[in-house]
């Protein structure tokens, strides 16, 4: 009897574990194959197509009558006259009005500018000089020239055309246009060409709402943590607290969002787009979160910790703040790391905020406008050219490489903190 | 003989259950007062009752009077942080904080402010560890963490962290219940040695603690006061059936 039971208890283990390990190899199929799609079409964002050219300027041009530089020279001046006529030196077998625009359509549109950047920053001594310079392709070129414009399909549904590819061909062949690293892509904002493209702008737009939400929503979620737990009178007031806290939790991110448009824009008049409003409504967010997490924590630290600093004279907030709140610190950053995770993925309480907004500029101030990553690439995935393409898949890398270094943080900093009994 | 504590009818409630009635005494200055009597009959409540550490027990609800010389500890003029300055409390399980030895003496007298600079707060430290007989044993290692010590060790890390406060009143709440005989045997030793100037009040399990340490023993019985008297009486003579039954071991 009792063998077969053992026999029957046995095979219901094995059976359970299969199930186990079975799930488990489910996940991660799911996780690697959704990584590994993304990886491959974003990898390609990592390089740009840029062309060489040989320019000389003379900087005489650009200095007003004391001798001293002057920006507005330099501004007005037609930079891409300038791109456009040396590119045209390498085909000089192209006269013709059309075909000189479809010539000029396979270099950025912002080629000129750039120019005008990179002569800027060099801040070249008086007099000519000649220099050579890489700039960008278009963003058609570039995906040619990467093999993500399908060149099988009829001349008049496509992007490039067939003048257009012979022009890049023999560019490349003379060493004049090659793939390189796409720095671009790393130290620039959002832009409408998607070579000038870059999503520095939106990872310190996201940094800087982070900072302002861990800021607000830190302190107040532990206070509200150590208030429930020590000093809150067990009654129906803190029964409703409670409650609320815990289905604050499970409001739809939107409503914040809605919140954040009426009481902060609206009322207290604050700007839009700005990482201040991002960052107060990410924290209303991610404050149930931590509140919840804290005090777990808070409760796992034995009450005799409490009750001998109590004992020794120490008030109720000492015994708080020098005894129970070192020990929970760890358990309060997972919690609140967690929380943070959550508010850097989010996107919708930034839609209503105008953080949505695109902007060309690297924010640098709490009030500048800004957007978040995650809306970057909510922004680039709804754009049609196919170079945004790929680059939104590199940007929800690079959110997933900040959210890995983010736990990672959470767990060195978990290590540092605890304390061994 | 003079009193230092003097409880009236004193009767303490968790909610609707009545967890001590009626307790009547005085305690007297200087000696050990040992408090016994089987699990439950809220001998430990009554002694939290003395520093007010029921106070942070949620519906706990206390009656009549506790006079700490001539003081009503209840009153409203008493704040129960200076009660527990004057009061200090030793617990059953040895709960030092997870920090070093010389930070878990120093944190009384630096909250309460006795220290006026880092040689005075040293010099506590140094008093408190030497009257608590701890000095031999730990002097090279202070900064290490407290909880790395033995269990005997940490408890007297505990008497040393109540001295450091100079109380009047030292509670302790089963303080050997989870010590060996040789950690047991220390601390008796040193509470002999510390009743010369504290006043101190021990609840214990242990009926032959109670004989050998104290001067007087209060028996209690199901939340009742049933005898308080010199230990050598309660030992030899006792007056009341319960207390004889008690401490010849037929219940309990």
């Amino acid at each position: 009897m009792i063998r077969k039971s053992i026999q029957s208890r046995r095979a219901r283990e094995t059976r359970l574990k299969i199930y186990g390990i079975t799930s488990i190899c489910f996940a991660l199929i799911m996780l690697a194959t959704l990584l590994i799609s993304i990886g491959l079409n974003g990898y390609s964002a990592l390089q740009q197509a840029y062309f060489k050219l040989d320019i000389s300027v003379n900087t005489e041009k650009f200095v007003d009558d004391s001798g001293a530089p002057d920006n507005n020279k330099m501004n007005l001046f037609n930079w891409d006259g300038l791109v456009q006529s040396a590119l045209r030196e390498f085909f000089p077998e192209v006269k013709d009005r059309d075909e000189k625009k479809e010539l000029f359509a396979i270099i950025s549109a912002n080629a000129g500018y750039d120019l005008k950047e990179i002569i800027k920053k060099k801040a070249l001594g008086s007099g000519s000089h000649t220099l050579s310079v890489w700039l960008h392709l278009s963003d058609d070129a570039d995906q040619y020239l990467k093999g993500r414009l399908s060149i099988d399909i009829p001349e008049e549904d496509r992007r490039i055309n067939n003048k257009q590819i012979a022009w890049v061909n023999s560019l490349v062949e003379r060493d004049i246009a090659k793939l390189k690293f796409n720095k671009t892509f790393f130290t620039s904002a959002d832009s409408r060409e998607p070579e000038s493209a870059g999503i520095l702008g939106s990872v310190i737009g996201s940094a800087l709402t982070l900072f302002v939400t861990i800021m607000f929503a830190l302190p107040l979620a532990v206070m509200a943590a150590i208030y429930l737990e020590y000093f809150a009178k067990p009654g129906k007031i803190t029964d409703f607290i409670e409650v609320n806290v815990n289905n604050l939790a499970a409001v739809p991110s939107i409503v914040f969002g809605l919140l954040g448009l009426s009481v902060f824009l609206s009322t207290f008049g604050l700007p839009r787009s700005a990482p201040l409003v991002g960052g107060l409504v990410l924290g209303l967010m991610t404050l149930p979160t931590i509140i919840i997490a804290s005090r777990a924590s808070i409760r796992s630290i034995p009450p005799s910790i409490r009750e001998a600093a109590l004992g020794l004279g120490a008030s109720k907030m000492q015994a708080a703040l020098h005894h129970v709140l070192p020990l929970a610190t760890p358990g309060i950053l997972t919690g609140t790391i967690i929380g943070m995770a959550q508010a850097l993925g989010e996107t919708a309480p930034l839609l209503m905020i105008g953080m949505v907004a695109f902007i060309i500029d690297i924010p640098t101030t709490f009030t500048s406008s800004a957007t978040a990553m995650p809306v970057q690439i909510y922004m680039w995935s709804d754009s049609a050219e196919r170079a945004f393409y790929e680059r939104s898949s590199l940007a929800i890398l690079f959110l997933v490489a900040f959210l890995i270094s983010m736990n990672l943080l959470a767990v060195v900093l978990r290590k540092k903190f605890e304390k061994k009994w | 003989m003079t009193s230092k504590f003097r409880t009236k009818k004193v009767e303490v409630s968790y909610g609707d259950k009545k967890a001590i009635r009626d307790i009547s005494l005085d305690i007297e200055k200087n000696i050990i007062t040992a408090l016994i009597g089987p699990s439950g009959c809220g001998k430990s409540t009554f002694l939290r009752c003395l520093n007010r550490m029921n106070d942070v027990i949620e519906n706990c609800s206390i009656k009549g009077s506790i006079h700490l010389d001539e003081q009503d500890i209840y009153g409203p003029d008493i704040d129960p942080v200076e009660l527990r300055a004057r009061v200090g409390m030793v617990f059953q399980k040895a709960n030092p904080f997870p920090k070093s030895i010389f930070d878990n003496i120093a944190y009384g007298p630096r909250i309460h402010g006795l220290a006026s600079n880092d040689s005075e707060l040293k010099d506590i430290v140094h008093n408190s560890l030497e009257k608590a007989g701890l000095m031999d044993e730990v002097k090279d290692r202070l900064n290490d963490q407290a909880t790395g010590l033995s269990g005997g060790q940490q408890q007297r890390i505990c008497i040393a962290r109540a001295i450091a406060v100079s109380p009047e009143v030292i509670l302790m709440d089963e303080p050997c219940s989870a010590l060996d005989p040789i950690a047991t045997a220390k601390i008796e030793e040193l509470m002999n040695e510390l009743c010369q100037s504290y006043t101190i009040i021990i609840v214990t399990h242990s009926m032959q603690q109670a004989a050998r340490v104290s001067k007087k023993t209060a028996f209690f019985h199901l939340g009742d006061l049933i005898e308080y008297n010199d230990t050598d009486k309660i030992f030899t003579q006792p007056e009341n059936q319960k207390t004889q039954d008690y401490i010849t071991g037929r219940f309990g």
